[in-house]
């Protein structure tokens, strides 16, 4: 989390609401909504949205084919939010999502973007040497399997889908949801049991 | 997907070798670029149209923004380093106006 907020920019921030206000541009019940979708958001949505990938191959048809209609119906809040691509991870093919230019991801379903997503060290890496990073994170991949960094450049964000790890079978979709954190969804880990 | 509508169809096809234009905007004057330094100049390949959208080089300065298509460009990973793994690759969204026939 970044350091709390200033008094100086929070009397700013008051001045601005307030211009807005008077100008009619935007309401305090506005900003209220916007606060509540926000705060809402968390990594427990895009884990759920993993978990029920790997048990429900309509949801799955679905989030491949729709991700901003599949993460709304996981209990994402959508509205006027960019569009959500779903990058599958495949025993042959790793995803790890970064965005170089600024600090895009998905916050309808993962939250705020942690502060190394932001960092200057993480940007330039992660395109520059992916498996370093990944070798950092822990994070052991078999030779043959092609990295793929995607960089969120645009109007997409992007989260991974990534692979149901052996061992859990016959695992309800709740307890699958526990294994899914949001780094994995960023591709800089894999589930483990 | 609900991207929305364009007024010209995509130019490029999944599987099309394009280049990405050798252009800096930025030695010029005020921009607001969304194609990463790193890939200018360099060949890649089409992965798919992802839709068309306002353009946000436009967008940045409050300009009216015509829909550009945007498409999944892949790129091989180490020979834009000079370093890295044959067969890793990087994936960008790169509007349709940085391409170039390849």
């Amino acid at each position: 989390m970044a350091a709390p907020p200033s008094g100086a920019s929070l009397a700013l921030l008051d001045k601005l609401v307030a211009a807005l206000n008077a100008k009619g541009l935007v309401s305090e019940t506005e900003i209220a909504e916007r606060q509540a979708i926000t705060d809402r958001a968390s990594p427990e949505i895009g884990a759920r949205m993993v978990a029920r990938a790997w048990t429900d191959p309509e949801y799955y048809a679905l989030l491949m084919r729709d991700g901003k209609a599949a993460a709304e119906a996981a209990g994402a809040s959508m509205a006027g939010a960019p569009e959500l691509g779903v990058l599958e991870n495949t025993p042959k093919q790793h995803h790890l999502v970064v965005c170089t230019l600024c600090s895009c991801y998905p916050r309808a379903l993962l939250g705020y973007p942690p502060g190394w997503y932001k960092s200057f060290a993480y940007r330039s890496r992660a395109v520059r040497e992916p498996r370093a990073v990944l070798a950092e994170w822990g994070t052991q991949l078999a030779d043959d399997v092609e990295i793929r960094v995607v960089d969120s450049t645009a109007d997409y964000r992007w989260m991974v889908l990534p692979m149901r790890p052996a061992g859990t079978e016959g695992w309800s979709a709740e307890k699958l949801a526990a294994i899914v954190t949001r780094d994995a969804l960023v591709g800089v880990t894999v589930p483990r049991v | 997907m609900s991207a929305a509508p364009e007024s010209s169809p995509p130019r490029f096809a999944p599987g099309a070798r394009v280049r990405v234009k050798d252009d800096w905007p930025e030695t010029r004057g005020p921009c607001h670029i969304r194609t990463p330094y790193y890939v200018r100049g360099r060949m890649g390949q089409v992965v798919r149209p992802l839709g068309a959208f306002p353009n946000p080089e436009d967008l940045a300065f409050a300009r009216p923004a015509p829909r550009r298509q945007l498409y999944h460009v892949l790129f091989d990973q180490p020979p834009i380093w000079d370093e890295g793994k044959a067969g890793d690759t990087v994936m960008v969204e790169i509007f349709e106006h940085w391409l170039e026939e390849a």
